[in-house]
């Protein structure tokens, strides 16, 4: 094998050859990149279902996808196939035979309110028991294969024929960064020249909003949903909760030559580190994800100097602002002030299992373009927080390796170094 | 690009269930002939029998109180059965070798609080509407953030690292049973490729749960009435849950010897596929796993531990499958261990290869407990076992493990 094809460390260089992405913001790359780089939010009060009496009634879902019934297996599951069309059309590959395997993120599943009421109706038992559903479940056998955890990625690899067994993940807000991880590893290991990762998340229910609620992760700035997602912010007071999903075709360098494939990009490396602190916080000596970040660059062969971006996780949780900022610090040093970082969750909110994929398809796009993607929502900078976060406006840029952070509860700390060409 | 593959060794063993924790109450009760049959409880999800997890001292290997009312009793089984392998494999106090440990967990959901779902299924029943502010805040004032943290997959292996320190890498796979066979097999993958020295890969499960039975019920997939064993359940097919937390440390051979740790058994390799289960798709899969996997156990005696849950059509499949290798093998013994202990979902495959481990490190296979006879005695020393895994509705798992 020639060297063109193998990174410094001899494993198979990995070539991103197809991307797609759907979020608030709109259906598709061109759509998602003309809204972003217009600093424009796709955060609206929700409509979906209502909302009063929750102390946060805002977030980024997607209303213009329609299924029939909308549970969050179902609509995460068009906007996965959306996504993964996409990327599939643009490398050229076929869709209903990809040449290897599906890691798939998707969010936690279970039965929902809609079919619980659905059941409870159907009972004559009065009060309704768990025992009295069970007794009557087998009059819905659709939901079996719809609330199966491992439904999605099996009706998704069915659709593009991908071979193996698919894997659906969760790492929490990871979950995005953990497919790519995966799909990296099995091309390094040679099981595959190919991966389709895909990672989506509909799950925006009244249910999962209470539930982070009940955590104090949202934001409560309801007035001006647009204005609410606020990263590294003086006023900045939780994440905005939202749908989205990515897809990524992982091929190694060799292969997408072999079919004269047009390469993105590449993913350069990967790191991952454990906190093993608290469930929801980060150890203060933030550790794990300084950890995470310079594995991910030593993976890569890409020297903290040359990163020329960082795509923040940037959540606008008080929290996660402030020790993001305190990792990125400690790994780049007094050269932090002279590397753009932003967050595009100002503008497309907190899109969870999904977000370190869609991130790493906006990544692509800053290379694509040359152009960084803004920090909206930043009127009153956290002084503590001293890093450029392009506010605003979107900026040419000359960017040829980017570092995208993805953090989430439990301790899952995942980093990916994008590269225009290989280091 | 081709790496040289290592063996992987399995060097720690942490299994619970509803007969006992531990390696040495499994091997009594399998090995029992007295006729003490499983564990279960027929009477709290009737008309639903279960097999609950045994008495246990959770201080044991999760001594902080504030962290066991953290967890619901799923990642609690999961917590202690995951300190029993780390123990076992004597990487228990090493807080530097388990701050870069590496870590596969299977999970599935998180317990719901059932008293409030039957609270508000009631309100919906008599007529409110799922948007009513009065439900809306019924949800509000009566779930509790604790149970959320307990309902997310990835926080099993949160509080693993929480509470044993295990911190390299942390990855949650979902998808029932199907993601047990996963975990082990990305974590065999990436040690026999160099990627990873030293994993521990493992899940549990809660058999006591009325909202999880909802999802087998659906589907008619869950056993009603009359327990019997797995093979003997064609009149009244379905799954029996089992309770259980399983955890293996899997290790490389250079990273074992170097700290002087013995191998339980060798994880020689693992197969998993997937299909629509169109008529023979699953057995042709299965054909292919057994040709990539037996062949170096030819003439020798040879353990299947099956991880059939006896749900219809997949366990009629598997029989049809196993009936087939036992018709060429005569030197098979296969045992569906559901009927002890239950079926486990996530982490059935990962029991059943601990069991094969234990198995092949004894040199013997527990007798069989099936009227039917497919389960049949084998003598010779046993060195070789297959685990099989064909989920209660998708996803075909093998995996060969063998003694060193």
């Amino acid at each position: 094998m020639s060297s063109t094809y193998t990174d410094s460390q001899g494993r198979p260089l990995i070539a991103v050859t197809g991307a797609g992405m759907v979020t608030s913001l709109g259906a598709g790359k061109a759509e998602n990149w003309a809204s972003l780089t217009a600093g424009k939010s796709g955060i609206h009060r929700i409509t979906r279902f209502p909302v009063e009496g929750l102390r946060t009634t805002i977030g980024g879902t997607i209303d213009f996808v329609e299924v029939e019934p909308l549970t969050v297996p179902d609509l995460s599951e068009k906007l996965a196939a959306m996504t993964g069309e996409e990327a599939l059309q643009q490398s050229g590959l076929e869709i209903g035979d990809f040449p290897g395997p599906l890691f798939m993120a998707i969010p936690p599943i279970e039965v929902e309110w809609p079919q619980r009421t659905e059941l409870a109706r159907a009972t004559n038992v009065r009060p309704v028991t768990y025992p009295a559903i069970l007794d009557i479940a087998n009059r819905y056998p659709q939901h079996h294969a719809r609330f199966m955890f491992g439904g999605i990625a099996e009706r998704t690899a069915e659709r593009f024929g991908t071979k193996g067994a698919p894997i659906s993940l969760t790492t929490a807000c990871a979950s995005g960064a953990t497919a790519i991880q995966l799909g990296v590893e099995a091309i390094r290991r040679g099981e595959t020249e190919a991966a389709l990762v895909i990672a989506s998340d509909a799950s925006m229910t009244s249910e999962s909003m209470i539930r982070f609620s009940l955590l104090s992760a949202l934001s409560t700035q309801n007035e001006k949903p647009e204005g609410a997602s606020r990263p590294f912010s003086k006023n900045r007071d939780g994440f905005v909760m939202a749908e989205g999903a990515a897809a990524l075709v992982l091929e190694s360098a060799e292969h997408a030559h072999r079919r004269g494939a047009k390469i993105l990009g590449y993913i350069a490396g990967v790191g991952e580190r454990a906190d093993g602190f608290h469930r929801t916080r980060s150890n203060p000596d933030g550790k794990a994800i300084i950890a995470a970040m310079n594995l991910a660059l030593a993976d890569s062969g890409v020297s903290p100097d040359d990163i020329d971006y960082i795509n923040a996780h940037g959540t606008g949780t008080p929290e996660n602002d402030k020790m993001e900022s305190l990792g990125v610090s400690t790994v780049f040093g007094e050269r932090i002030r002279e590397i753009p970082i932003s967050s595009n969750k100002s503008m497309i909110g907190h899109t969870l299992t999904a977000a370190g994929a869609i991130e790493a398809v906006i990544s692509l796009l800053t290379i694509e373009h040359q152009c960084v993607p803004p920090t909206i929502n930043y009127n009153e900078p956290d002084p503590t927080i001293e890093l450029d976060v392009v506010p605003f406006k979107a900026r040419q840029h000359r960017v040829r390796h980017i570092l995208s952070n993805s953090f989430g509860f439990g301790g899952q700390n995942a980093c990916v170094v994008l590269s225009a060409e290989p280091a | 690009m081709s790496q040289k593959r290592r063996d992987v060794w399995i060097t720690g063993i942490g299994i619970i269930s509803s007969l006992g924790e531990g390696m040495e109450p499994h091997r009594a009760a399998l090995n029992d002939t007295s006729g003490r049959g499983p564990v279960l409880d027929r009477d709290a999800l009737a008309p639903y029998p279960y097999h609950p997890m045994c008495e246990v001292d959770l201080s044991a290997q999760i001594p902080r109180r504030g962290d066991q009312r953290q967890m619901e009793p799923w990642q609690r089984y999961g917590v202690y059965a995951a300190g029993m392998a780390l123990e076992n494999a004597g990487v228990k106090d090493n807080a530097d070798l388990l701050a870069t440990m590496d870590m596969v967990v299977a999970a599935g959901g998180g317990e719901r609080d059932i008293s409030v779902d039957e609270a508000v299924m009631t309100k919906l029943a008599e007529g409110a509407s799922l948007g009513d502010r009065a439900i809306l805040e019924q949800l509000n004032g009566d779930l509790r953030p604790t149970l959320f943290l307990a309902q997310l997959p990835n926080l099993l292996a949160g509080n693993i690292s929480i509470v044993h320190g295990v911190t390299g890498t942390s990855r949650t796979f979902m998808g029932e049973e199907a993601c047990g066979a996963d975990a082990a097999r990305i974590g065999h993958a990436r040690i026999a490729a160099g990627q990873s020295e030293i994993c521990l890969v493992g899940g549990s499960f809660n058999a006591a749960r009325p909202d999880m039975l909802l999802v087998l019920a659906f589907a008619e997939a869950a056993l009603r009435g009359e327990w019997k064993p797995v093979w003997e359940r064609e009149a009244n097919p379905g799954a029996v849950f089992g309770s259980m937390g399983a955890f293996l440390v899997m290790e490389s051979p250079e990273h074992a010897k170097a700290r002087g740790a013995r191998p339980l058994a060798k994880l020689t390799g693992i197969e998993a596929d997937r299909c629509a289960r169109k008529p023979g798709e699953a057995g042709e899969i299965a054909h292919r796993q057994w040709q990539a996997l037996s062949p170096s156990t030819e003439g020798k005696p040879l353990a299947i531990l099956s991880g059939a849950s006896g749900a219809g059509a997949a366990t009629a499949e598997e029989r049809a499958f196993l009936t087939s290798i036992c018709d060429v093998r005569p030197d098979t013994a296969v045992r569906a261990t559901g009927t002890m202990l239950g079926h486990g979902m996530e982490p059935q495959f990962l029991l059943n290869l601990a069991l094969a481990a234990l198995t092949v490190s004894d040199g013997n296979i527990f007798p069989p407990r099936d009227a039917t006879g497919l389960e049949k005695p084998l003598s010779g020393e046993v060195r070789h076992a297959i685990v099989t895994g064909w989920g209660h509705w998708r996803g075909e798992a093998m995996a060969l493990v063998e003694a060193v």
